[in-house]
């Protein structure tokens, strides 16, 4: 029986919110446990002057005066979880420089989540595992190196992809849009094995991650079954030959984006999630599908436009949608208007996710957007860096599960 | 004998001084022990459910942040069923521990437009503050009687 990790609650409304019971149901799923630091009357004063971020809300005054407790080790956890309500402007200050005190601080892994009344413990669900993921495997995580013969599958929301890695290379991969989640990991696997010409029972080890990981990994019999936040960091790394030292992982998905900071391959902080629709690779294959083209023509349409000639807002899908029928109706080219769109998703992410990680190049996209190189340079124009993205980044996730599943070969 | 909301509602030193000159507080105490004691772990460790939140959007609307909702579903009411109010501003930690400051600031004005007596007074921070600030507390209660 493996120990509880256990978890820390920085927070400021989530009982009122009743969503507390939430918290601590995703934290359960993944046999981990939510606590909150105890503290002295007198240490709430003394750390908040000491911090020097003079908030009103005294919940808020007794989470950073928590925070502090964890940094100098008089409280002691495996992660922490800071959780404030959605829409606070105050909570929202002090969620950002909290994430980021502890981060440069102490080793411990951190996410935090705005929530409103409607959060469920299955959204956040992916963000605990992680958590857990990042305290309970480090050493797993610490893996460089792809040995022996294994398979990953990553069932995203949009696509499925599987890989084939044989003594750290690449050999075979799959890749189709998610229809029954089942029978298209079943395809992309056979499309893998065809590539690589080797036989299922040569695999040593599989990996699974992705939205319907646990549905597969049941299926095929996989030795790992993990969330896409520490996999696809694990995987960036690795293709983006990036394993040691600082670097942010950017994967703009069909369903929502993560923006991970890692150091030395291992997830430090990280957000998940996205406003709406709009900010996703969703409005992507949108916008292609309007201006009748495929998906791997948008990109290099919109290198060829400027965003700049047609406004365009996708905070919501539906506005976005508008934005995009009326620059077509008032004659904006399909050349600019591909190019807004890029830009308007990468300034979502910047705007809204991007602000709660440190970004420290190199910078690696990942994910089938990625692939979209005008989001690539809208990405790289709003950040004033040069963003990398690496060979195969499509199927990050099956090689992240594939480097790690190795770690499974021969009982490892 | 009146009703009569204390703000920071959790404060048991205000509550007992109302009680103490025969009025009724209106504190968080009793709306908190139900919260605990109903059976059932909806959401620990108080047992607000998501719909509570709801119940706040009389008093604020849907874009004002859940949590502020979720306390006005407690506290509004209380405002709504009071004679009077004492307000304590600015108090210590220990005094009555409001965790958010924007339902305090919600709290404070639906006090101001339900129109009844106000007491308005700031934490005291010496001896001979506190003096005055009991004296003004009694004053203000001995005021309401017979209402």
């Amino acid at each position: 029986m493996t120990t509880k990790v256990r978890i820390a609650q920085l927070s400021c409304g989530p009982e009122y919110s009743g969503v507390q019971k939430e918290i601590e149901e995703a934290a359960g799923a993944v046999d981990a446990e939510i606590f909150f630091p105890d503290l002295k009357l007198s240490d709430i004063q003394r750390d908040n002057a000491l911090f020097g971020l003079d908030v009103r809300s005294p919940d808020l005054k007794l989470s950073i005066a928590r925070a502090r407790a964890l940094v100098d080790g008089r409280v002691e956890a495996d992660a922490v979880f800071i959780a404030t309500c959605f829409r606070c402007a105050e909570a929202a200050i002090v969620r950002n420089e909290l994430r980021r005190y502890i981060h440069e601080n102490s080793n411990l892994p951190v996410v935090s989540y705005s929530f409103t009344e409607r959060t469920t413990a299955g959204t956040l669900l992916t963000r605990m595992e992680a958590l857990t993921t990042i305290a309970r495997r480090r050493a797993l995580l610490a893996r460089e190196v792809q040995e022996g013969i294994t398979m990953g599958v990553d069932s995203g929301s949009s696509t499925t992809k599987a890989v084939v890695m044989q003594d750290n290379r690449i050999v075979g991969t799959g890749w189709l849009p998610t229809t029954e989640v089942l029978k298209s990991a079943e395809q992309v696997i056979e499309l893998a094995l065809q590539e690589s010409g080797i036989s299922r029972d040569q695999i040593q080890a599989i990996g699974t991650t992705g939205y319907g990981r646990f549905l597969v990994g049941q299926h095929i019999g996989a030795d790992l079954i993990q969330e896409e936040l520490t996999v696809n960091s694990k995987g960036a790394v690795y293709l983006a030959d990036a394993q040691h030292g600082p670097s942010t992982v950017i994967d703009i998905g069909g369903m929502d984006n993560k923006a991970i900071s890692v150091q030395d391959g291992i997830p430090g902080t990280f957000t998940m999630g996205g406003i709406c629709a709009g900010a996703s690779g969703r409005f992507l294959e949108m916008t292609a599908k309007r201006l009748g083209v495929d998906i791997t023509e948008l990109g290099p349409l919109a290198m060829k436009g400027m965003s700049r000639e047609v406004p365009m807002n996708s905070y919501c899908i539906v506005f976005g949608t508008q934005s995009l029928v009326n620059a077509l109706a008032a004659g904006s080219s399909r050349e600019d208007v591909a190019a807004a769109a890029c830009h308007s998703v990468a300034e979502q992410v910047f705007e809204q996710q991007l602000q709660e990680v440190d970004i420290k190049d190199p910078v690696i996209m990942v994910g089938g957007t990625s692939l979209i190189k005008g989001l690539v340079r809208a990405m790289g124009d709003l950040l004033q860096t040069e963003i990398v993205v690496p060979h195969h980044s499509q199927y990050i996730g099956a090689v992240g599960s594939a480097l790690l599943a190795s770690g499974y070969i021969k009982g490892e | 004998m009146a009703k009569v909301f204390i703000y920071p509602v959790t404060s048991l030193i205000l509550s007992d001084l109302v009680a103490r000159f025969g009025h009724k507080p209106l504190s968080a105490a009793m709306q908190i022990r139900e919260r605990i004691q109903t059976a059932g772990l909806e959401s620990p460790p108080l047992q607000v459910t998501p719909e509570d939140p709801k119940k706040g959007l009389k008093y604020a609307a849907v874009e004002v942040p859940s949590g502020v909702r979720g306390r006005m579903a407690l506290f509004g009411p209380m405002v709504e069923d009071a004679d009077a109010a004492i307000v304590v501003n600015d108090a210590d930690f220990s005094f009555g521990c409001m965790g958010c400051a924007r339902t305090n600031e919600l709290l404070a004005f639906l006090i101001r437009t339900r129109g009844i007596p106000v007491l308005d007074l700031v934490y005291p921070r010496t001896e001979e503050e506190g003096i005055e600030f009991v004296a003004a507390i009694r004053d203000f209660l001995a005021g309401l009687e017979g209402k």
